[in-house]
């Protein structure tokens, strides 16, 4: 959607339409949705399917045996990633100038977003206790906003639990927790317990659409844990 | 019989212990009771009174809960099969805690969660008491058990997969295999007094069990009256299991082990065994709490996986001694 020329974007997935999980919820809402189903997308009669590591396999053999061009992004984990993704796209779209653009304008936004001194010791929690290393793109966010992140201390480089006891002990100045999604869950109970409110770091922060994905959007995570 | 209370006090106390010492984060033995006890600043404090407590008293409790409700429907249905986990009353609890939770209920009103688990394990008894009769036989006690739980199980997965929440439905292994992982002290807020009141209502109903050994006539003739020993036994198990379903889910097993391997120890009279029983499950269910912090510490193995390698074997044995004949 920031790249594409009026008219070359034909539909989006309803997951950008999602405000839960997309930076462009209300700018995806002009295009029409579609369900990540082969038969639906193949009747769209696309030259350009760009698809995400997380789509189904089966799907992406489909539409490339009924000889539609399938592009499969690896989700950006990493600011050399996302500027990667853009310059990627660009091409894919024959929009190299815009792309060369907003490549420009993302580096400035971030070295203005990222002019911090060490600002403490940040921890990201999840549902079922989960937290992010340096490896994943919320911790790429943590980082960049100029904190350390505990799950360097415990060797934790992607995404996985970490004991309730352990977050405790290390004491962190900011807590990240993710958002709550509708309905009631155990998992998510945890962000609950007392023993957190306890912590009473100085703030804490809830995740939100900018966090999601790769792209630009991750500028406005950064400048959130002002 | 002394001897035997004085070694399982001694071994809970012990294990009580060992439970709050151990967990992931390596805190010094001296130092971490220090903080538990007279408190403290920094995190150490937070972690054992927080964290690690609370698991303590709740394994304690829904152990000697289970335990205690295991030895007193065995007594009742004079059926060694008898167990909440087994015939579906825990089960029950967990579809009422299910419902409680989805709906929102139990942000409510906190009170709900409990609440809702004791009516479904009030449903699920009161069910099986009506199916399989005080005198039925392990057939028709296990086959009404096996339906209550079928049912029961199907209710929690419907439930949780109708849930907009994306982590809902892997909550269905917790409801079936119960966990004491992350549990806070609000969570023995809700459980431990109705538990601790349905244990008073059980225990009243010893004497009355110890009659019902004889047979029922001779128990009438005794004085006890067969509708008020049914309805405190119900009232009781259903207090006792529903809030301790509703805060580590369903635990299976631990009232049938423990009623089976102390009754040759105190003779089989029910109302030796209840006590021996409540100390028993204690005993079992926090040596469980601990072994799934040791055995894999980072995974959350759910305590139900313990309870059933240890159970199910018995189980299968007390039913080849059944088919065999002669009743066990």
């Amino acid at each position: 959607m920031l790249l594409a020329a009026p008219g070359q974007l034909v539909s989006v997935t309803a997951l950008a339409q999602n405000p839960e999980m997309s930076a462009m919820a209300e700018e995806a809402l002009a295009y029409p949705a579609n369900h990540a189903r082969a038969e639906e997308i193949y009747l769209l009669r696309p030259d350009l399917v760009l698809a995400g590591e997380y789509s189904t396999g089966p799907t992406v053999a489909m539409l490339r045996r009924l000889g539609v061009r399938v592009e499969v992004l690896p989700p950006a984990e990493s600011i050399p990633a996302i500027r990667d993704q853009i310059t990627h796209i660009g091409t894919l779209l024959d929009r190299e100038a815009e792309a060369a653009d907003l490549l420009a304008r993302f580096d400035t936004d971030l070295k203005a977003a990222t002019e911090h001194r060490d600002r403490g010791r940040a921890a990201l929690y999840y549902a079922n206790s989960f937290t992010s290393g340096g490896d994943t793109l919320a911790g790429t966010i943590v980082t960049a906003a100029g904190f350390r992140n505990i799950a360097d201390d415990y060797g934790i480089r992607f995404t996985s639990p970490l004991p309730l006891e352990l977050l405790v002990m290390s004491r962190p100045d900011r807590l990240i927790t993710g958002a709550k999604w509708p309905g009631q869950s155990r998992s998510e109970a945890i962000l609950d317990h007392p023993a957190l409110a306890m912590l009473s770091p100085e703030k804490s922060e809830v995740t939100d659409a900018d966090w999601v994905c790769g792209t630009p959007a991750v500028l406005n995570a950064i400048r959130s844990l002002e | 019989m002394k001897p035997l209370f004085t070694l399982l006090i001694l071994l809970t106390a012990a294990l009580v212990l060992a439970s709050i010492l151990t967990g992931p984060a390596g805190i010094d033995g001296l130092a971490g009771l220090k903080a538990l006890i007279l408190g403290g600043d920094g995190p150490v404090p937070i972690v054992m009174q927080e964290i690690r407590l609370p698991r303590a008293i709740l394994g304690l409790a829904i152990g000697a809960g289970l335990g205690l409700t295991g030895a007193a429907l065995q007594g009742y249905l004079r059926n060694p099969l008898a167990e909440p986990g087994l015939i579906g009353v825990s089960g029950m609890a967990a579809l009422g805690a299910v419902i409680a939770i989805q709906t929102g209920l139990s942000v409510t009103a906190p009170l709900a969660l409990p609440l809702a688990a004791l009516t479904g394990a009030a449903i699920g008894v009161g069910l099986l008491m009506a199916l399989a009769g005080p005198r039925g036989g392990s057939v028709t006690l296990i086959l009404a058990g096996v339906a209550i739980s079928a049912l029961a199980g199907a209710g929690v997965t419907l439930v949780l997969n109708l849930s907009p929440n994306p982590y809902a439905a892997n909550e269905i292994v917790f409801w079936l295999m119960g966990s004491l992982a992350d549990r806070s002290i609000l969570h023995v807020a809700l459980a431990v007094p109705p538990m601790a009141l349905g244990a008073v209502l059980v225990w009243t109903t010893r004497r009355g069990l110890d009659a019902l050994t004889l047979g029922e006539s001779a128990a009438g003739s005794m004085g006890v009256s067969a509708g008020g020993l049914r309805w405190r036994l119900v009232a009781g198990v259903a207090l006792i299991v529903g809030p301790a379903t509703a805060v580590a889910g369903a635990i299976g097993f631990v009232g049938l082990v423990v009623p089976h391997v102390l009754r040759p120890f105190v003779g089989a009279r029910p109302s030796v065994l209840l006590p021996a029983s409540a100390l028993g499950g204690a005993v079992l269910l926090l040596a469980a709490d601990i072994a799934v912090r040791l055995i894999l510490p980072e995974r959350d193995l759910k305590l139900g996986v313990l309870t059933a390698i240890v159970g199910a074997p018995l189980f299968l044995h007390l039913i080849w001694k059944t088919r065999s004949g002669g009743r066990v």
